[in-house]
């Protein structure tokens, strides 16, 4: 069994590593504009031809496929975070309400930079939307000391989702003219404003976040049998919860400033990949999620571009259509389960 | 004294945050003994196990394992001497019984928690001590109560404890299992020198599976000491605070609240034949009589608690004719006579008269299932 199961995991790594690298070629190869693949290679080459079709590869398609790489697999590992946090299956930070309120900060941070003239650095936005993360975050944990039940909790997230959702499209109508088309398509949620700069700072915050949550693979195992047996195993159960709430708002935070509210994918990401290796093991389960959210974001951002061309889809029409089934899938499951 | 203790705690108060739940507590186990909390709901029973097991700080006093004060112990080297198995569910999905066995072996794995061949051999060895090997590949949502327990007995066996703390057990377990756990419980704790301090509702089973019994009751540990010494007189009865009903302490039988009044039936027993009428009577809410038992009798117990008056005669003497008068008189205010035992001998022979005596005044019904000539 133990040699059958190391068989499985090998072969599912193997399996994620040729989606995500097939889906990255994709997102390159394919866009509005059609690129022979010849000039795509030479593009990524790096020789400085000044063409057009070049610019159009490394300055938008690659840095976009890179955007949705990144983020994709840093939404599905906070997902996976929230669930162990809140031993609920169905918690991520989209249902929880904690991308919306990063939306909620972001937007506001754009609008006053805006309005006064100022410009606004990536980083200045990761900040907001972290601000904006740790807020809901604040607000569910408040509501999960009070409500037990894990249907309570989800309804609670969705209407801290709605609440700041609201108060944003107040502020968005309130806003400059001139800031609704950017503001709009943002809050929509879309991989399109990525440029290299962007990316470069998603990279330093994505690659170290998850990392050093693949390093917690430990204490979260301990902590999927409840507080009590991890803190009986040594776990610092206080400062292990405070370190995973702040790594999924910050992993959530940078997808939610640069790609604004992704749906779905946190809580249906994880859950096929336990599916998938057919265990719930950290360790496999963290560097599992990151790379089957890369890929399904990747999958739904090509889509989301390419099957209306030239009218783009958001992504989260694309994800919600994937990934929602997987959620009510997930629900009937616990359902029929008991518990 | 010279013994090394396991566990040792001096007025200790078990409580959250400066409110103390059970105070004055003194605690001492040694290796290989079974320590049994026993009290009614809600005494702290839970909050004592959890203080002891380090995940609530003592109001006051200090909890010593193996000797080192749990203060200046690090979490993990508490980890590899204590090990707990608790009542709350565990709600984890896809998690195969090896998997939660396995998480026994944390404290001793290292920055990833992966396991090394030895703690794959000790995950094993834990599932064979309790039989539960062949459950390794399950998942722990597919399997029984009884089952769940004995894999989270596994793992606290990997863990490879000094000391065990077992919070209820046997809650949710049907009697097989709960038997067969205690079983394996005392034996773990013999064989392998663990001392254990677990949390019972049954009684009856903290009498026969402990070693010594902590009684709690009120915010107090209010008697300590042996089975021998605790189910003595009335002092189950009292720490619970029965009084619907009596509780015998010898033979861990609970019985209901007799029906008062004037006794209808008249129920000659002995030899243990009369506990299932005395029993039907009171179900059905009949005052009764029973007589003559002696007070060694089998019957004696349940008459004692069921019967609205009692004729008894000395254990080991002939009934006398006190007595025998006594019960003709009770006899003959009675509607009805029922008689349970078959035969009769030299000891019981004055119940044959009172047999007579209802013969003659035909109201004697034999009681169902009892055959006589």
């Amino acid at each position: 069994m133990e040699t059958k199961r190391k068989l499985r995991w090998t072969a599912g790594f193997i399996f994620l590593l040729l989606l995500a690298a097939g889906f990255f070629i994709l997102n390159i190869l394919k866009g509005t504009s059609s690129i022979p693949a010849g000039e795509v290679l030479e593009a990524l080459s790096g020789k400085d031809s000044g063409l057009p079709s070049h610019r159009i590869v490394r300055e938008i398609r690659l840095p976009r496929a890179a955007a949705a790489l990144l983020l994709g697999g840093a939404l599905a590992v906070s997902g996976f975070l929230l669930q162990s946090f809140f031993a609920n299956p169905i918690a991520g930070p989209y249902v929880l309400g904690i991308s919306s309120g990063a939306k909620l900060t972001v937007a506001l941070a754009m609008i006053l930079a805006l309005k006064n003239g100022i410009f606004v650095s990536s980083w200045t936005l990761v900040a907001a939307s972290f601000a904006g993360s740790l807020l809901s975050t604040g607000a569910i944990l408040l509501l999960s000391g009070r409500v037990k039940n894990m249907a309570q909790l989800i309804i609670g997230g969705v209407m801290i989702g709605y609440i700041c959702s609201s108060v944003t499209e107040l502020a968005v109508t309130f806003a400059d003219d001139a800031n609704i088309v950017n503001l709009h398509n943002w809050s929509m949620g879309s991989f399109s404003g990525a440029d290299r700069g962007d990316v470069r700072v998603i990279l330093l915050i994505v690659v170290p976040a998850v990392i050093l949550t693949f390093m917690l693979s430990k204490p979260l195992g301990a902590y999927q049998l409840g507080e009590s047996y991890a803190e009986n195993l040594g776990v610092n159960v206080r400062l292990f919860r405070v370190a995973m709430i702040l790594l999924s708002s910050v992993l959530s935070a940078c997808v939610t400033a640069f790609a604004g509210p992704v749906s779905f994918v946190g809580v249906a990401v994880p859950h096929l990949m336990k599916s998938l290796f057919g265990t719930a093991k950290p360790i496999v389960i963290i560097p599992a999620s990151f790379l089957g959210g890369a890929s399904v974001c990747m999958m739904c951002d090509l889509i989301a571009r390419t099957v209306f061309a030239p009218v783009e889809l958001s992504i989260s029409t694309v994800t919600a259509l994937f990934c929602a089934p997987v959620v009510i899938v997930i629900m009937l499951k616990r359902r029929k389960g008991g518990s | 004294m010279s013994e090394k203790k396991a566990v040792s705690a001096e007025a200790l108060s078990a409580g959250y945050g400066h409110r103390a739940v059970v105070s004055g507590l003194d605690i001492s186990v040694i290796p290989g003994e079974v320590l049994t909390l026993i009290g009614p709901n809600g005494a702290g029973k839970s909050t004592v196990l959890r203080t002891i097991a380090a995940q609530l700080e003592p109001v006051s006093g200090t909890v010593y394992v193996g000797g080192s004060s749990l203060d200046e112990m690090k979490p993990q080297e508490l980890a590899r001497r204590l090990s707990v198995m608790l009542t709350d569910r565990i709600n984890s999905e896809r998690m195969t019984c090896r998997d939660v066995v396995s998480t026994g072996r944390y404290p001793y794995t290292g920055r990833l928690g992966i396991l090394s061949a030895d703690d794959r051999a000790k995950v094993d060895e834990a599932m064979e001590l309790v039989s539960v090997t062949h459950l390794a590949d399950t998942d722990l949502s597919c399997i029984s109560d009884g089952q769940r327990q004995c894999v989270m007995l596994a793992r606290a066996l990997a863990q490879e404890p000094e000391v065990l703390v077992l919070d209820e057990p046997t809650s949710f377990l049907d009697i097989s299992n709960k038997l067969r756990l205690l079983t394996l419980i005392r034996r773990l704790a013999a064989e392998r020198n663990i001392a254990v301090i677990q949390s019972l509702h049954e009684l009856d089973l903290a009498q026969k599976f402990s070693d010594s019994l902590l009684c709690i009751k009120e915010g107090e540990a209010k008697y300590q000491g042996t089975p021998e010494e605790i189910f003595t007189g009335s002092r189950i009865a009292e720490l619970y605070g029965i009084d619907s009903g009596s509780y015998e302490p010898l033979y861990g039988a609970a019985e209901p609240q007799r029906t008062e009044g004037e006794p209808e039936v008249f129920v000659i027993g002995g030899g243990g034949t009369g506990i299932p009428v005395y029993r039907a009577l009171q179900r059905r809410g009949v005052p009764f009589a029973a007589g003559v038992i002696h007070e060694n009798d089998l019957d004696h117990p349940a008459a004692k608690a069921l019967a609205a008056e009692l004729i008894t005669e000395k254990a080991f003497e002939p009934i006398g004719m006190a007595a025998l008068s006594k019960a003709e008189a009770v006899m003959r205010k009675c509607r009805k006579v029922i008689c349970c035992p078959e035969a009769f001998g030299t000891m019981n022979s004055g119940n044959r008269k009172l047999l007579r005596l209802a013969e003659e005044l035909g109201i004697l019904e034999y009681a169902e299932g009892s055959r006589h000539d």
